[in-house]
This record gives C-alpha cells, sequence and structure tokens, in this order.
C-alpha cells in the first residue's frame, strides 16, 4: 500500500494506528498544516489554555488510564512551555508521547521567527527524543516513540516535526517493525533469584513490602495484593504507590517517609527484609540514608537497572517488570508456603501486632476544629465523598501531602500527583485529561490557593468541555509548605509566602459559567461538599481554612524517618 | 589511573550529546573523548577518558547503557584493554637544536611529518603517559604547540553485545488495548 500524502496526514494516519482518541495542544505558525488535517480528521484535539497545561493534561490522561498520552504544541515558546511537563511525565514514569513543530529544515539554526532547538533542549527532559528531517522518516519516529514512551520504564517521548515536513507530500508505506537495537529492557526477570526472593521473605521474622509507582505503571495490584496476602507481610505504599494495594487492605500501614505515618516509619526502622517493588528510595522516603532500615535485607524489583543500588544496596537484586516479577514470585512463595507457613505464623502474628500497637500510639487521623475549617477537615470530606473511589488529582504542597494522609484510594491509577518533580499548577490540568479519559467518573481537582493561581486558565477548557471536574481550593491563604518550612526551620521568619489578593473564586467560577461558591463555616462544609458532587457539571469550592496548619508528622530534611516530630495533640474526628 | 568507558552508540544525530550530558548534567568533566564510525558505518565508537569515582562510574556506565542510541557502553579502566593516544607536535627548534630534536623524536619513536626552517611537526603514538613524557621531551627545545587526539581504547576481552531484536510498529506492540473514549 503506498499513496501520496503530506507529512501531516502521515502524522495523523500514524497516530491512528497508535489508537490515538484524543490530545491536548495548543496551535500555531508551524503547526499550521498538522492543525489543517486534524480538523477533518478522528482524533478528537482539546484545546488547552497553555501548553504545560496540554503536557499535565496528558498526563493526567495517561496516568489515569495507562495508555499513552499525547500533547502537541507548536514551535519555539510552544515548546519551551512543554518543558516542565516533560520533566514531570519523566520525574513520575508517565507515557507521553509530546509533538511539536519546528521551523523549516532550511532554517533551523538561523534564529527564524519562534525558534527554539527543542531536539537539544529537550533532550534531558525525555525518555528520548526525534528530529524528523524529512516525511519518509515520519512514520518510523512516530511508531519509535510510542513504543518507548509506553515500554520498558514509561516515559515522556518528544518528535520535533519541521514545517516543510508537515507540507512535504510523499509516498506512505506504513511502518511495520521497529528496529532499537539499543533499546533492551528485561521485563522477565531472573528465575533463579526470584526463587531466593521467596525464601528470603519467608525466613525473615518482620517483612515490610515497599510498593510504589512502578506497581501502577506495570499494572501490578492484583499480584501485589496476591503476595501481600500469601506471605502476610505489612505493606507500605509510596506516594506514587498509593492505591496499588487499597487503602482499606488490613496489612496497608500508610504513606512512609517525610510525612508518612508514624507507624510505616517505625515498621521500616525495624524490619529485617524490605520487599523493595517498583520503587527508587527516594529521599523523600529514606530520610538520612545511613538510619534507614539499619536492620532490613533489601530485596529489590525494578525494571530500571539504573535503579537498582543507587541509593540503596540490594542484598538480592531482580530486574524485571514488577507484574511478571510478582506473578513468578508469587508461585514460588506459594511453593513454599506448606514448609514454610504455619513455622513463620508466630512472628508474622507479632510483628503485625507491633505494627497495630504503633498505628495505635500515633494514628493518621484528621484533627477538627468546630469554629474553623481546618484544611485536613477538608481533606477528610473529599475522602468521604470518595469512598476510595474517585479520581483525586492533587496539587503541590500541603494539601497534597495531607490527601496522601488521609484520602483512600481502593483502586490504582485514582491518585494523582506530581510526585517526583512537585509541579505546583498540575492538579487541574491532570484534572482535565483525567476527566476527559474517564468520562463516567468522578474527578476531584483538590489544590491549594496558590497552584490554583498557576493553573486559572484550564477553567476555561473545563468550561467550554463541560468538564464535571470538582475543583477543591484549599485556601489557606498562603504558600503553605513552603512557609510551615520558614516556621519550622527559618526561625518563623515567613518570606513571600502570603498570597493576598486572591480573587473571589465563586465569582471567578461565575464569570467561566459554573458554579462556584465560597465556605467558611465548618457546619456548611458537608453541605456545600454534596452540591458539589451533586450538580452534574463543573464546580468551583472555594474553601476559607484555619491559616496556620502545618503537616505532621514530618521528618526534617536530613533526618532519620524514626525521629517524626508528631505535632500537637490534636481532637480528631469521629 | 587512567578510567576509561568504551561505547558502540548508533551513528545518529544527538547521540553524542546524550553520551555526554549523562556526564555534564552531574557536573563533571571529560578528560578526554573520541568518536568515529566503526567498520559498519551505522555505528560509532567512543572512548572517554573520566576522573569519577569508582561506584559512581558503575552509575554513569548503567545510565549510558540505557539511552537508546547507546548499543554498548563498558568500563575497560580494570578489564584487560589497551589505549593509544597520538600528539602532533609543532617544535620550533633553532639550528643547534634540529639533530637533537630528531635524535629525541626517535627514541620515542616519533615521526617528522613536516619540517621547516623553523622547526618540526612531528606525530607521537602511544601510550598516554608516553605521549605525555615525549610532549615533555620536546618542550626542553623551546616553544611548542600539541594537539593530542585523545584517547582511543579497545578491550582485549571478546564482549558480546547484545542487542534488542525489532518488535512490531503500533498499538498492539505496546500491550495497549482500546482507549477510552474521548
Amino acid at each position: 500500500m503506498s499513496n501520496l500524502m503530506s507529512g501531516a496526514g502521515i502524522l495523523v494516519e500514524c497516530l491512528l494506528r497508535e489508537n490515538v482518541e484524543c490530545m491536548f495542544g495548543y496551535p500555531g505558525g508551524v503547526t499550521l498544516p498538522f492543525y489543517d488535517v486534524l480538523r477533518d480528521g478522528k482524533i478528537k484535539h482539546y484545546l488547552v489554555r497553555h501548553e504545560q497545561n496540554a503536557c499535565f493534561a496528558a498526563e493526567g490522561y495517561a496516568r489515569s488510564t495507562g495508555k499513552v498520552g499525547v500533547c502537541c504544541a507548536t514551535s519555539g515558546p510552544g515548546a519551551t512551555n512543554l518543558v516542565t511537563g516533560l520533566v514531570d511525565a519523566l520525574m513520575d514514569s508517565i507515557p507521553v508521547v509530546a509533538l511539536t513543530g519546528q521551523v523549516s529544515t532550511r532554517l533551523i539554526g538561523s534564529d527564524a521567527f519562534q525558534e527554539a532547538d527543542t531536539f537539544g533542549i529537550t533532550r534531558s527532559c525525555t525518555k528520548h527524543n526525534f528530529l524528523v528531517k524529512t516525511a519518509n522518516d515520519l512514520p518510523q519516529a512516530i511508531h519509535e516513540a510510542f513504543y518507548i514512551a509506553a515500554s520498558g520504564r514509561p516515559g515522556p517521548v518528544l518528535v520535533d516535526v519541521p514545517k516543510d515536513v508537515f507540507i512535504g507530500n510523499t509516498h506512505y508505506a506504513p511502518v511495520s517493525t521497529i528496529h532499537l537495537p539499543g533499546y533492551k529492557f528485561s521485563a522477565e526477570g531472573h528465575l533463579g533469584q526470584i526463587r531466593r526472593a521467596a525464601q528470603m521473605i519467608w525466613e525473615a521474622q518482620r517483612p515490610v513490602v515497599y510498593a510504589g509507582g512502578g506497581i501502577i505503571a506495570a499494572n501490578a495490584s492484583g499480584p501485589l495484593r496476591e503476595l501481600v496476602e500469601a506471605v502476610g507481610s505489612p505493606t507500605v505504599c509510596t506516594l506514587m504507590g498509593l492505591g496499588g494495594l487499597p487503602s482499606s487492605h488490613p496489612d496497608f500501614i500508610s504513606m512512609p517517609g517525610m510525612h508518612g505515618g508514624y507507624a510505616a516509619n517505625m515498621a521500616l526502622t525495624h524490619t529485617d527484609l524490605i520487599i523493595a517493588l517498583g520503587v527508587r528510595f527516594d529521599d523523600r522516603v529514606t530520610g538520612r540514608l545511613d538510619a534507614f532500615a539499619p536492620h532490613a535485607r533489601v530485596i529489590h524489583v525494578d525494571i530500571d537497572p539504573v535503579e537498582i543500588g543507587k541509593i540503596r544496596a540490594a542484598d538480592l537484586p531482580i530486574v524485571g517488570d514488577v507484574g511478571r516479577v510478582l506473578e513468578k514470585l508469587n508461585q514460588a512463595a506459594a511453593e513454599l508456603a506448606p514448609f514454610q507457613k504455619e513455622r513463620q505464623a508466630p512472628s508474622r502474628r507479632a510483628w503485625k501486632e507491633q505494627i497495630a500497637a504503633w498505628k495505635a500510639e500515633h494514628p493518621l487521623v484528621p484533627p477538627v476544629s468546630e469554629d474553623r475549617i481546618l484544611p485536613q477537615h477538608l481533606v477528610a470530606e473529599v475522602d468521604r465523598a470518595s469512598g476510595g473511589q474517585s479520581i483525586v488529582c492533587s496539587d503541590v504542597g500541603q494539601h497534597q501531602m495531607w490527601a496522601a494522609q488521609f484520602i483512600r484510594f481502593e483502586r490504582p491509577r485514582l491518585w494523582i500527583n506530581s510526585g517526583g518533580l512537585g509541579s505546583m499548577g498540575f492538579g487541574i490540568p491532570s484534572a482535565v485529561g483525567a476527566q476527559i479519559a474517564n468520562p463516567g467518573k468522578r474527578v476531584f481537582a483538590l489544590v491549594g490557593d496558590g497552584g490554583f493561581q498557576m493553573s486559572i486558565p484550564e477553567l476555561s477548557t473545563i468550561a467550554s468541555n463541560g468538564l464535571p471536574i470538582k475543583i477543591v481550593v484549599v485556601n489557606n491563604g498562603y504558600l503553605g509548605m513552603v512557609r510551615q518550612w520558614q516556621e519550622l526551620f527559618y526561625n518563623n521568619r515567613l518570606s513571600s509566602v502570603t498570597l493576598d489578593a486572591f480573587p473571589d473564586a465563586a465569582m471567578l467560577a461565575a464569570a467561566y459559567g459554573f458554579p462556584g461558591r465560597t465556605v467558611e463555616d465548618p457546619k456548611e462544609l458537608r453541605g456545600a461538599m454534596g452540591e458539589a458532587v451533586n450538580h452534574p457539571g463543573p464546580y468551583l469550592l472555594n474553601v476559607k481554612v484555619s491559616a496556620f496548619e502545618s503537616v505532621y508528622p514530618i521528618v526534617p530534611a536530613g533526618g532519620a524517618i524514626h525521629e517524626m516530630v508528631l505535632g500537637p495533640p490534636r481532637p480528631a474526628a469521629v | 589511573m587512567l578510567q576509561v568507558i568504551s561505547l558502540l552508540v548508533e551513528n545518529k544525530p544527538g547521540a553524542l550529546m546524550r553520551v555526554t550530558g549523562v556526564l555534564s548534567a552531574r557536573g563533571w568533566n571529560i578528560d578526554s573523548l573520541t568518536v568515529a564510525r566503526t567498520l559498519d558505518p551505522t555505528q560509532s565508537r567512543m572512548t572517554i577518558v573520566v576522573d569519577i569515582d569508582p561506584e559512581l562510574r558503575r552509575q554513569v556506565i548503567k545510565q549510558m547503557n540505557k539511552l537508546i542510541n547507546v548499543l554498548q557502553a563498558a568500563d575497560l579502566t580494570d578489564g584487560a584493554a589497551v589505549s593509544r593516544e597520538m600528539a602532533l607536535v609543532r617544535v620550533r627548534a633553532a639550528s643547534e637544536n634540529r639533530t637533537g630534536v630528531l635524535k629525541e623524536a626517535e627514541i620515542y619513536g616519533a615521526r617528522v611529518v613536516d619540517a621547516t626552517q623553523d622547526g618540526f611537526g612531528l606525530e607521537c603514538t602511544g601510550s598516554p603517559e608516553k605521549v605525555e613524557e615525549f610532549i615533555d621531551a620536546m618542550r626542553a627545545f623551546g616553544n611548542v604547540d600539541v594537539t593530542r587526539s585523545g584517547i582511543v581504547a579497545v578491550s582485549m576481552e571478546s564482549r558480546k553485545v547484545r542487542l534488542a531484536p525489532p518488535v512490531q510498529a503500533g498499538a498492539a506492540a505496546n500491550g495497549t488495548e482500546e482507549l477510552p473514549s474521548c
């Protein structure tokens, strides 16, 4: 099959072959030929209001479905605006394909209008990138981009397409195979190592499963649950791994680390075996390294060999897809169960009792107040409305940590947040992508008043597409997390953290044509939340919360995770 | 000690930047770097000399192996390998020194590649230490201009290059099912 087509037409054909049904983008001069073809095509294009949000929306789409998210920007400023989103996707291993326009090949390097060295700029912001020089090379590059983005350790891939490549006519021959000889990844895992892992797990007296974003990326929550139940191991899920094991599962402790629960951090400190699954021993989890899990041996499963031994030496490394490895590990563990289960029962029981005691000693419960809305209380109300079933797209800061502590996620891909990069302004645009990918699901955008103001333009995208997102603004008038650090570690010398002149958010929503409400009285909160979720369209709930709350527990930077600052004792919700 | 990383990379634009980016992102300097096509013109061989902590070097090599354009990154620091460097030296030699220069060059096995009234152009090849010594010897005769090639190295162990096989293009290859409607 071969027929004459423009590069733009070929690009659309290739996207269709990759099952792309929608994309997020912003047109411009050099992408005009592409947008001309898109107009009549089968791919739905969602016009965002800023290119950074096109990438965040593509991430929301990808994170909530596991499919590749697609975003598009024009050359120069369009491409440079994508950069934060690309790094965000890179840090959290999210499959995204970004298409950027470029000035015509003969102008590249001449400082042409809206020219930027996108290929150079995004080299370190992507898993891989391409500069396509002829329309003939386009199909190969596009299919390679999707393959690289989705396989192995997923990540963002950018394809830079000059204007003359869009325009040029050529014979389109669909590409049937792609060959990337240097792109090697081992998915299966070494069987001998897996058998040794099963042995180690049974022999451990105080095992802890440390599950991360890899569990979500590999769709491995089923085999994870099987392992946890079969070997009776308490489990912590990282910020990226929340929902990997249902929050209501009896073996789930909580998120560990800097703002993790007391029991989770104590369990990691006293464990004799860490079963690390799709995690990278992030500094926000480990705290001071020499004090992290000092008694533990480590089994580390990851598809990326770079992660193994990067931070903490692995006693038993297994390179592989965590889902495939877990399936084999479960089998190996089951084979040993008849000899081990009975024998280990007493030590497992004692370990679980110890963890239950830690949980009881310092439980993770949101405090409440009768005369003002505490932000933790607001987050708990979102949890109540969600019941562990809604998609919650969080921005970055205190509210993100409270959400990770107090909102239950009964399934994977419900909790969507910028974990590694911590990009403010992520919450609302990622909710746009998540809601479009999941039209039947309730989607909350949980944002602070800082991040909200970074993403106000997307209210227009929400209104224009009638996306029934429930925006909840945790409004404390401050950049709360920065202020908390200034209070705790900079002698309470507050510097540039006051967010005054915040607009009337309810009026702002009305200006965009959807309802909004501002709430200050704790007695009104539940009713207002009900109003928000029962409204069929978008709704903005601006909640003025008590200003000077801090996230506890907190492990000061450089501290050991068992040396948490627990905060003052508070009356808790019943 | 010389720390030598040898890479087989796809001969594609940007491949060099990706490899050196792994080092420059950490603020590390490269002592020397050579790149040239191999017998197979679609591939290039790079030899990088760095001065970093051995533990970090292992990490860096893993990161280089992860790059799509890198077919193989290998550490030649401790293994059986031969490394050579070439220097082109222009030495100004007054007439009374000319014989001395030539004698010294002969000791180092350096060849005269150009001769003028002002002096010589000399080519010296050998281990980096030998090249270093030769340059020092020439400096005794007067002003020198030196261009060094950087080190090229070859492993004396047979290293099997593990390559990924071709895969099917399109959504089926990625295991992506039907997308949600949007």
